[in-house]
């Protein structure tokens, strides 16, 4: 039996006036995988996301999301496919003006239909399995510390039981054992929901516990894919500079990319 | 001759420069206008097709309607009142202070009290619009609107536009009523007039059309205040210098708009 892919993008490109943000990139997400992409600042990572979204639309190429197009697909099919999906932002983008316990339900009261009685109920229940409770349920997002808003956000992100979930930078921003706690987190939900994973980080200690498999973006391509076992090993300058957090390399050293050119 | 030339070619640098940045600013107003006039377009067809947000359109009505009336109440009642007094000043000289009342109802009626709601309005609520909307751009409270199956444009856009466009002309009723009894009682316990002459001939003076165009302008004024935050914070740039200047723009646009449209609506109800 051959692996479907839920996420296929082929050769998408995505420009911002001259600036060339993706220029081609390519990858699989298999059904039920955990793929985190690696990369610097500025190289993609973000817009990627954001394309197989339809956040931002793709100049060019292919995204398949379980075989269905959604570069230049219709609002209504975009919409459809969205209910597939759950987000969580890097900076948590909790709603402000509503709740905690709302938050969560957001996506069942509107997206599913979900009596607000029944919705809060449920909310409770998620807001639990990411290690908080009823106590923090009718507060509203201000009052809360960044970690706990992650959390919250985690919950939101899981509460309608989506197939893929996107995590943006995860644990950027929270202190190591709050990252961590993070990351376990993540894993659980993951692997609870049967959820195929997308993430995107810099921050390696956590790449390596969610991933089971590693692409690292470079200059808006996909430079190495393969799974996490290999990331030592991987053979190739530009993922070695980045894991290892090496100021001098291909990355930073543009004359090497030149001599690489040549 | 040779000089003459020199000179131009050292101006044609200039003047090219010059038409560039005009050309440039050109662009920018066209483009600026064609982007608002789709919004807008967008906008209206949202609130032409289900689902609505019921719920949040109350909501607004409370905000941007319940909570304007003091301060469109107050405006409304120092211009009825200043406008009695400066007419006084005016008429006296020609022994005509029996216009007062007129004046006061129909400036009141058909300019003052639409134009001046409309600018307070644009200040206190398109700023509030702007502003919170563009905040929930720049932390992606908008994104994850969207990743949550629900249309930003419906939640967010449509509630506000909505209850602009209804809540004006209720605030710019009761302006009109608080204006004409500024301008009455400046008129009875300052002027000296009688009240009931005073009242008789605002009465006499006074026609349908005058409220009606009134209330039709500050329904257009309503929606073009809402329109235009909602427009400006859903395009508003990162960080906190882009929801100041949201907030700027949607306050500076709406107010021009009003006034532009002001002149349009006038013209087409009383030329």
């Amino acid at each position: 039996m051959t692996i479907r892919n839920k996420i296929e993008m082929r050769g998408v490109t995505k420009s911002f006036g001259t600036k060339h943000v993706l220029q081609g990139v390519d990858m699989d997400l298999p059904v039920g995988s955990s793929m985190v992409i690696i990369g610097g600042s500025g190289t993609g990572k973000s817009v990627t996301l954001k394309c197989i979204l339809g956040l931002l639309q793709a100049d060019n190429g292919s995204i398949k999301v379980d075989g269905v197009e959604v570069v230049g697909a219709s609002t209504r099919t975009r919409e459809e496919m969205m209910k597939k999906f759950g987000m969580l932002f890097q900076g948590g983008a909790l709603f402000d003006s509503l709740p905690i316990w709302h938050n969560v339900a957001f996506g069942l009261i509107h997206g599913k239909d979900v009596s607000k009685k029944e919705a809060r109920h449920l909310a409770i229940e998620k807001l639990e399995q990411v290690g908080m409770g009823e106590a923090i349920a009718d507060l509203y997002p201000a009052e809360l510390s960044g970690g706990m808003q992650k959390r919250v956000s985690l919950a939101r992100a899981i509460a309608t039981n989506p197939e893929i979930i996107f995590f943006d930078e995860p644990t950027t921003g929270l202190d190591p054992i709050m990252a961590d706690v993070i990351n376990d987190l993540i894993v659980q939900c993951v692997k609870d929901l049967g959820a195929t994973a997308l993430t995107i980080t810099h921050d390696m200690a956590s790449a390596r516990k969610i991933a089971d498999h590693i692409s690292m973006i470079h200059q808006g391509k996909i430079i190495w894919t393969g799974p996490v076992a290999d990331l030592d090993q991987s053979g190739n300058p530009y993922v070695d500079q980045f894991i290892h957090g090496r100021a001098d390399g291909p990355i930073t050293d543009p004359q090497s990319e030149l001599l690489k050119l040549i | 001759m040779n000089k003459a030339v020199q000179v131009l070619h050292d101006k044609v640098p200039l003047l090219g420069n010059m038409c560039q940045a005009i050309g440039h600013s050109l662009l920018n107003v066209v483009q600026a206008l064609g982007s608002i006039t789709l919004f807008a377009l967008d906008t209206i067809r949202h609130c032409l097709t289900p689902p609505l947000f019921v719920r949040h359109i109350f909501r607004q009505f409370i905000d941007i309607g319940y909570y304007s009336l003091p301060v469109v109440g107050m405006t409304a009642l120092f211009t009825g009142m200043v406008l009695a007094l400066q007419s006084y000043t005016g008429f006296s000289r020609f022994n005509a202070e029996s216009a007062i009342a007129s004046v006061v109802v129909l400036s009141i009626t058909r300019e003052l009290s639409p134009v001046l709601a409309g600018l307070m309005v644009a200040g206190r609520v398109g700023a509030a619009i702007a502003a919170e909307i563009g905040t929930m751009r720049v932390t992606e409270q908008i994104d994850a609107l969207k990743t949550l199956s629900v249309n930003p444009m419906k939640y967010l856009v449509v509630p506000r536009v909505v209850a602009g466009t209804i809540m004006l002309p209720i605030l710019v009723l009761i302006g009109d009523i608080i204006g004409v009894y500024g301008g009455y009682i400046v008129s009875t316990h300052v002027l000296g007039f009688s009240s009931g002459s005073y009242l008789y001939q605002t009465w006499q003076v006074m026609e349908e059309m005058d409220v009606v165009s009134g209330l039709v302008k500050a329904a257009v004024f309503g929606f073009l205040v809402a329109l235009m935050g909602c427009f400006h914070g859903y395009n508003s740039g990162r960080g906190a210098q882009g929801v100041g200047a949201a907030t700027t723009n949607a306050v500076v646009t709406a107010s021009i708009l009003i006034l532009i449209f002001n002149y349009l609506l006038t013209q087409v109800f009383f030329s």
